[in-house]
């Protein structure tokens, strides 16, 4: 027990005046802290009033390979229903992963149980997207802040340690005995940035961390996020939707599409060449908050929604809205994820042949041009893109 | 307020339309304070505000859709020649849905999950052109094909829950514009929905703006999405307006702290890395009441002296109206 506090008082000291600091965005390859290998979350689809016969698989999380170094923060962002709140969960294994590893600063998370599980996830933790939620009404602060220590037997000077953790996250002191509907959204969003760093965790999984609030707000909690990482030597997997926000925080991002990650590249690399048309898309799509930009910038409008997760298209499964797609090859070979340029991968057959303007998208896909919601009449209807009919989609 | 003459040409013309909450025993709640604005056919106007700045409130006191009891409203809201604040409700209920129709943000808890779309939809053909049978039938579904759902015939069948949620959002501006009206008033439209999906609906009310000459409200906390797509802005803060300007001029030179402070705070796709964010500090709730000050004061880094004093006027210059004492930049220095 003593090793591990020496390790986490190391880790939390802050640094002394004048010694050099340590620069979270130079990450070194070798100290990876979470590696993830082809994991993949299934929720069963049942059916049947006496039998509970599985008709079907919602495939959430769908062959998943993630490296987080220590240090750094990685972005994971996707629409609604791409598996990343779900994958951050079986991380954690607050979700049964049905296939795959988790490996945690070298412990195979999926082997552990009891005491052994319990263990590792105080080196792990949580922030929730709804404050509002994730905080008992009926707790006091103090009690909020206390607990996790006390639940992991780290109870001493508890006072202090209250103190000092509303400190940290920019609270007065005179919180502590309050109670949560006391706070504003971002104030709240403070307090369970604090019940998360109660437990001096190595690494943090973030999980829409800004989305419930204010704009004026969202920069204050981003940049505590950064301000604690700097002082307390957090790793971080933020898991949002903005990806504006995702660019901010992140040193590495991935996009993720139905349940697989699409592109993987460190974060400047990725917003100033985006090599997959889904990663262009969604950037494009992106509202920039200047009108002479607005008005010029050309947009690649997706055809439909996501497909349902429970029925996904063969072959790639962006190909249903892909403006780039090529016939057959797309419809008929899932790709791999492959290294284009170093450090930056993606998976798409045609990635070069895009960037190079060898293949061009459907004009009717480019902004200006007629909105093209209906499914182009060649894609063959899997399970119709637009509704999903099977079961709740996944990170509900 | 302010002094235009009761002019027919605008075809919303707000004047200071004020609505208090009102609670026993305690002191009422000024949600909207206040606040005027003009649209033309046409045009689309864009509210933004963070939570609490009564920007919701507005519309649904402009759609008369407020309670009766424990509300007052107060001021002119003329539509098209009529006060719609004192016309009677039958009246109001045949303007509402025919010649102005809102869209809210949420498609879920605005779409009746147990009645299919179709229906939703013919009800209100129903209601204003007296369309019944096939001919309701027949309508709907080019209304539903208008916004871009493919299969419109099927789709009159299903129910909401069959539908994602952008699909959801598209029945509900369907239903919006089924009986094409004069003006639309959406209220978050796209909040609830992914980018992707984000990008259509603002290309598709882009689109029925310019081809039905309707005028659109757009109301919104996202600064991308008003500069993409509205013509004149308003700025609102603790129930007032704070900055109107055309949205060239706002984006490019907020005059207002709050709304620079906002412009600041988010991180932008265009910005180089590592640009530091400038959040606005406190929160919405730091409200100053108007009749102290400024309610912006207390969150205001370009806090003078009489701004806790007494509160700022709206007062127009060079093509704005402005409330604020200490303005970030003049516009006369600012070579254009």
């Amino acid at each position: 027990m003593s090793a591990t506090e020496g390790a986490a008082a190391e880790r939390h000291r802050v640094p002394e005046p004048g010694e050099p600091q340590r620069h979270r965005r130079a990450v070194s390859a070798e100290d990876t802290l979470l590696t993830v290998r082809g994991l993949e979350v299934y929720f069963p689809i049942k059916s049947g009033v006496v039998f509970d016969r599985v008709v079907g698989w919602v495939k959430a999380v769908d062959g998943v390979d993630l490296d987080v170094p220590r240090g750094s923060t990685v972005g994971l962002v996707g629409e609604s229903g791409c598996g990343k709140t779900t994958l951050g969960r079986s991380v954690l294994r607050l979700v049964e992963p049905t296939g795959g590893t988790v490996t945690f600063d070298g412990i195979d998370v999926g082997s552990l149980a009891g005491e052994d599980l319990r263990r590792i996830r105080r080196r792990m933790q949580m922030i929730f997207q709804d404050p509002m939620a994730s905080l008992d009404p009926r707790q006091s602060v103090e009690s909020v802040l206390t607990e996790p220590r006390r639940a992991h037997g780290i109870e001493r000077g508890e006072a202090t340690t209250v103190a000092q953790l509303l400190d940290l996250v920019g609270l007065p002191a005179s919180a502590a005995s309050r109670y949560p509907h006391e706070f504003s959204g971002g104030q709240r969003q403070r307090i369970g940035i604090a019940r998360a760093i109660a437990l001096e965790p190595e690494m943090i999984i973030a999980d829409e961390p800004v989305s419930a609030l204010d704009v004026s707000i969202q920069a204050q909690v981003v940049n505590l996020l950064e301000e604690l990482q700097d002082r307390l030597g957090l790793t971080y997997v933020v898991i949002a939707h903005d990806l504006a926000v995702v660019r901010h925080i992140a040193d590495v991002v991935a996009v993720m599409y139905l349940g697989g990650i699409v592109e993987q590249a460190p974060s400047d690399a990725l917003y100033s060449t985006p090599y997959h048309p889904y990663t262009k898309a969604l950037m494009s799509a992106v509202p920039i908050p200047d009108p002479v930009i607005e008005d010029t910038r050309e947009r690649i409008l997706l055809s439909g929604d996501l497909p349902s997760p429970a029925n996904p298209p063969p072959g790639c499964r962006f190909h249903t809205r892909c403006p780039y797609r090529q016939p057959t090859r797309c419809d008929d070979e899932r790709p791999v994820l492959r290294e284009i340029v170093t450090g930056h991968t993606v998976a798409c057959h045609w990635a070069e042949q895009i960037h190079s303007g060898e293949i061009t998208p459907r004009p009717s896909a480019v902004v200006g041009a007629v909105i093209d919601a209906a499914p182009p009449a060649t894609v063959p209807i899997a399970g119709d893109p637009t509704i999903t009919t099977l079961g709740p989609p996944p990170g509900i | 307020m302010s002094v235009t003459e009761p002019a027919a040409d605008h075809l919303l013309d707000v004047r200071g339309l004020s609505v208090a909450f009102t609670r026993k025993g305690r002191r009422d709640v000024r949600a909207v304070d206040g606040v005027s604005f003009t649209v033309d056919a046409g045009q689309t106007m864009g509210l933004v505000g963070e939570s609490g700045s009564g920007k919701s409130v507005t519309s649904l006191a402009v759609m008369g859709l407020l309670p009766k009891r424990g509300v007052r409203v107060g001021g002119e809201v003329h539509f098209d020649g009529d006060d719609l604040l004192t016309l009677p409700p039958e009246r109001m209920r045949d303007i509402r849905g025919r010649d102005i129709a809102m869209v809210f943000q949420d498609p879920m808890s605005s779409l009746n999950p147990v009645v299919p779309i179709g229906i939703q939809v013919t009800e209100v053909l129903h209601r204003h052109q007296d369309l019944r049978g096939d001919a309701a039938r027949t309508a709907a579904t080019e209304s539903l094909a208008r916004v871009g759902i493919p299969d419109p015939t099927r789709r009159l069948k299903e129910y909401p829950h069959q539908l994602s949620g952008g699909m959801r959002q598209r029945a509900l501006i369907a239903m919006a514009l089924a009986c094409r009206p004069r003006l639309l008033i959406a209220d978050e439209p796209t909040t609830a929905l992914d980018v992707t999906i984000q990008a259509q609906i603002l290309e598709l009310l882009k689109e029925l703006v310019r081809d039905s000459g309707a005028a659109l409200v757009m109301i919104t906390h996202d600064l991308g999405v008003i500069a993409g797509l509205c013509d004149t802005v308003h700025v609102m803060y603790g129930g007032r307006v704070v900055e109107s300007a055309g949205r060239r001029e706002l984006f490019a030179e907020p005059r207002h702290p709050y709304t620079g402070g906002l412009l600041a705070s988010v991180p932008r796709l265009d910005a180089p890395r590592g640009a530091p964010l400038h959040p606005i500090p406190g929160s919405p709730t730091d409200l100053l009441p108007w009749s102290e000050g400024c309610a912006f004061a207390p969150r205001c880094p370009n806090r003078v002296e009489p701004c806790t004093e007494s509160p700022p006027a709206l007062e127009s210059a060079g093509g704005r109206e402005l409330r604020c004492y200490n303005p970030l930049v003049a516009a006369e220095e600012v070579p254009a």
